[in-house]
């Protein structure tokens, strides 16, 4: 695939690291958070953590719209599709995450729930379209950059009247995010962030210059292995050079103002929440997006009775802790025992790109219980 | 945290929608998030809507700038 | 002149299965002549029982049975009909076995198009004909409308195994390479490419063919092979990490020999899928002691489905089972049973 696989060669990936080896300097510790599940994923599927010198410390961070959604949101998209006969449609990567009493949008759908599986919104007004007597309500979710197809799904069933569709709108902010990790005093200190990608295709690189001031080097990446690569010798030189800034590692796909056509349409369509809660990060103010007024008509929370109740998180795991970088999949007690991808509990063993998941996938064969018979991967070929 | 593919226009529709193809597997996507979408152009596509556009001259940039680094890890090496 | 037993023909153009087509009567007894017995005539068939009485050569029977659940029951490359009597005949093959007979019992759900069925129904005979396996018994039944999805089809076969042959999935051995006899992820991309909500274009079509000609011809060149099985559902990472378990032994692939269509893999990057996870239904994996791998390769490639044969990895001593993957990139995976049906992703 273009503009992918010359981002995957595994030769050019080991020299590039030997040259962050070189530029780290003695002595020196270099910690820095992987901020987007996307990047947790392609760290694992790759073994980049094995390339890079001892010296840098990738941290996963919370970028993973299905791990930071909380229980009582699942909880209420199952009740909208199970109690008010509607067809509830979603992405894929929802309908396996449980929510309270271990039900997820799969099991209510086994129950009789009329539960769809969308690649777009497109497919989702679509079915408005093809189902005019059935209400049809899209579970959105996602951070900014799957925020825009909402907003314009939004603007499209305004201009078609197209009265069956709603929207139940879980959209949420990166910076927020990010300012809420670089607030825990109980995470691990950072010294910068690899800023994802697709997220600034949309919102560019302004949002992060406050990070950059507060002392956090800051660099924008893909989701390929150089691409993680490059920004993470970026990060390096940053802090050799003690000069925190904002960098772009991801040219090729991104300018620093992102796409303002994206914005503005996000702008017409929804409004912030005054707090909203996250998985593992708490009730964050200014960090979600509702519907605007002018579209309340398409609103799923508006038109249904439904009442948002706050879930405790299952009891022992570990994935709010997790999606905030203070502990790894592998510390928790649950991790490969009861919490599996077959039998998931906690969100971060469900999303493919969720780090349980990622390490269950990649890294499960390194562990030290299952060391004695895997074979010792060889780095230097 | 979101999947996003590079994808190649090859033709464009009525309605701000466009045509790509993914290694010749072709599928109907919006364009309308961008302006001036050209056929032959490759954009970054995420759950059926392009969001930005791919500079092939930066991408070529980039891999020349990664090539370097390694070249020069190469030759300072241990 | 003989009294007509059925006034009116089936009506193929406009009619559709309803619940009389099942309730044992003329109705019923109308669509199993005209469209069924027409279709797979053949001397078991006319022995007009509701048995088939066959008499087994030498050597040890197989027998396997599989349910055929579609959705479309048309796809790019083949229906239900033909998946039911390819499926079945693969999985007697897999013992290295010559498949003999088959049956198949059809559960139709009322309000079917009789003009799908009979196409269902011809693509199967010619399936079976093609195949040189006949149907040799059969049933149908109906449903009511919304108790079933158009057709599913339960199709069991028999085969015959020579003596001194022991291919099985528990006789893998560290040492062994692993072969595929083609393209991986053809059959299932090209069902998902077809499927509501989801639908892409593409010139991929399903691989669904009949395997017991290239088994016969990789069985008379080595007799040494271990293992044979069709990964299906689950795609390859499902089959090999079924076959580790069974044999006991860690499996490890080699991504750069892995044969996959540029189609198959940019669909599977568009879906946010693993090709490995998805379904084959003309593909089959090979295990046989490291030495014979080449002669064996040699057989796979010069039979029509083995053209695109390759070696993909080996079997190793590991106390885990892990089935892993050396990628391309240089490093090593797991590749682990999917959780469930594979979904398309945005993340």
């Amino acid at each position: 695939m273009k503009y992918a696989s010359e981002f995957r060669d595994g030769a050019l990936a080991r020299q590039v690291a030997a040259a962050i080896a070189a530029d780290c300097q003695p002595g020196r510790s270099y910690t820095f958070m992987e901020f987007c599940g996307g990047h947790t994923h392609t760290i694992a599927r790759y073994g980049l953590a094995d390339l890079l010198p001892e010296a840098v410390r990738l941290v996963h961070g919370p970028g993973c719209p299905v791990c930071v959604l909380p229980v009582g949101r699942i909880d209420t998209a199952v009740e909208l599709a199970r109690d008010h006969g509607v067809i509830l449609c979603t992405y894929g990567d929802m309908v396996r995450v449980p929510g309270s009493g271990r039900v997820s949008l799969l099991k209510a759908k086994a129950a009789g729930a009329d539960v769809r599986i969308v690649w777009s919104t497109l497919d989702a007004l679509r079915l408005a379209r093809e189902n005019p007597g059935r209400q049809v309500v899209f579970f959105a979710i996602g951070f900014e950059t799957t925020t825009p197809p909402t907003a314009l799904a939004l603007l499209q069933a305004k201009a078609e009247k197209l009265s069956n569709f709603s929207v139940f709108c879980n959209h949420v902010m990166t910076p927020p995010a990010m300012r809420a990790i670089l607030a825990d005093d109980a995470a691990t200190p950072l010294q910068g962030i690899v800023a994802p990608g697709h997220v600034s295709t949309v919102i560019g690189t302004a949002p992060y210059a406050p990070f950059a001031a507060a002392g956090q080097a800051m660099v924008v990446a893909g989701f390929e292995p150089l691409d993680l690569l490059q920004a993470i010798a970026m990060l390096v030189r940053q802090v050799n050079e003690g000069d925190p800034r904002v960098e772009n590692a991801y040219v090729r796909a991104l300018t620093a103002e992102g796409n303002p056509k994206a914005r503005a349409v996000i702008a017409e369509t929804m409004t912030l929440r005054p707090s909203f809660e996250w998985r593992g990060l708490g009730t964050l103010p200014d960090s979600a997006l509702a519907i605007a007024e002018a579209f309340a008509d398409f609103d799923a929370e508006r038109r249904f009775d439904v009442a948002y109740r706050a879930v405790p998180d299952p009891k022992s795991c570990a994935c709010a802790d997790i999606v905030r970088g203070r502990k790894q999949p592998q510390d928790c007690v649950l991790f490969g025992t009861a919490c599996t991808p077959d039998s998931p509990i906690g969100s971060c063993m469900v999303s493919g790109e969720g780090a349980c998941a990622a390490h269950w996938l990649y890294g499960r064969h390194r562990d030290p219980s299952s060391s004695s018979s895997s074979p010792q991967r060889s780095l230097s070929a | 945290m979101c999947l996003a593919i590079p994808a190649k226009v090859v033709d464009l529709l009525p309605d701000a929608m466009g045509r790509v193809s993914i290694e010749g597997v072709e599928k109907v996507v919006s364009l309308a998030l961008l302006d001036g979408v050209a056929v032959g152009d490759y954009v970054l596509l995420h759950v059926g809507y392009a969001l930005s556009r791919i500079d092939p001259d930066e991408a070529a940039r980039t891999l020349a700038l990664l090539r370097e680094m390694g070249t020069l890890a190469e030759e300072v090496g241990p | 002149m003989t009294r007509r037993l059925f006034p009116q023909p089936l009506d193929l153009a406009n009619g559709r299965v309803d619940m009389s087509h099942g309730a044992g009567g003329r109705a019923m007894a109308q669509l199993v002549s005209e469209l069924f017995a027409a279709a797979f005539a053949n001397d078991y068939l006319a022995q007009g029982n509701d048995q088939a009485m066959m008499s087994p050569p030498p050597g040890r029977l197989v027998m396997s049975t599989d349910g055929y659940v579609i959705s479309p029951l048309f796809f790019p490359g083949g229906d239900i009909g033909s998946l039911a009597v390819h499926g079945t005949i693969n999985d007697v093959a897999m013992a290295g076995a010559r498949p003999l007979w088959l049956s198949a019992g059809f559960i139709i759900e009322e309000g079917l198009p009789l003009a799908d069925l009979a196409r269902i129904v011809q693509f199967m005979a010619g399936a079976c004909k093609a195949s040189g396996v006949p149907l040799v018994t059969g049933d149908t039944k109906v449903v009511e409308r919304g108790k079933g999805d158009g057709i599913f089809i339960t199709t069991t076969g028999v085969g015959v195994v020579p003596e001194g042959l022991h291919i099985s999935g528990d006789n893998i051995r560290p040492g062994d390479a692993i072969l595929v006899s083609g393209t991986l992820g053809d059959h299932g991309i090209a069902v998902l490419s077809r499927r509501e909500n989801l639908e892409f274009d593409t010139a991929l079509v399903s691989d669904s063919a009949p395997l017991h000609g290239l088994v016969a011809d990789m069985v008379a060149a080595v007799p040494e092979i271990h293992a044979l099985r069709d990964p299906t559902r689950g795609g390859v990472a499902a089959t090999l990490n079924e076959l580790a378990q069974q044999s006991g032994v860690g499996l490890i692939l080699d991504e750069a020999a892995l044969p996959i269509r540029p189609a198959v893999r940019g669909a599977c990057e568009m879906l946010g899928i693993d090709p490995l996870g998805v379904a084959n239904e003309g593909k089959l994996l090979a295990f046989c002691p490291a030495g014979r791998a080449e002669r064996l390769l040699e057989v796979m490639r010069a039979h029509p489905l083995g053209r695109d044969a390759a070696i993909i990895g080996r079997a190793v001593e590991d106390e885990h089972r892990f089935v892993q993957l050396d990628t391309a990139f240089g490093g090593r995976r797991v590749v682990e049973w999917l959780a469930g049906e594979q979904l398309p992703r945005i993340c």
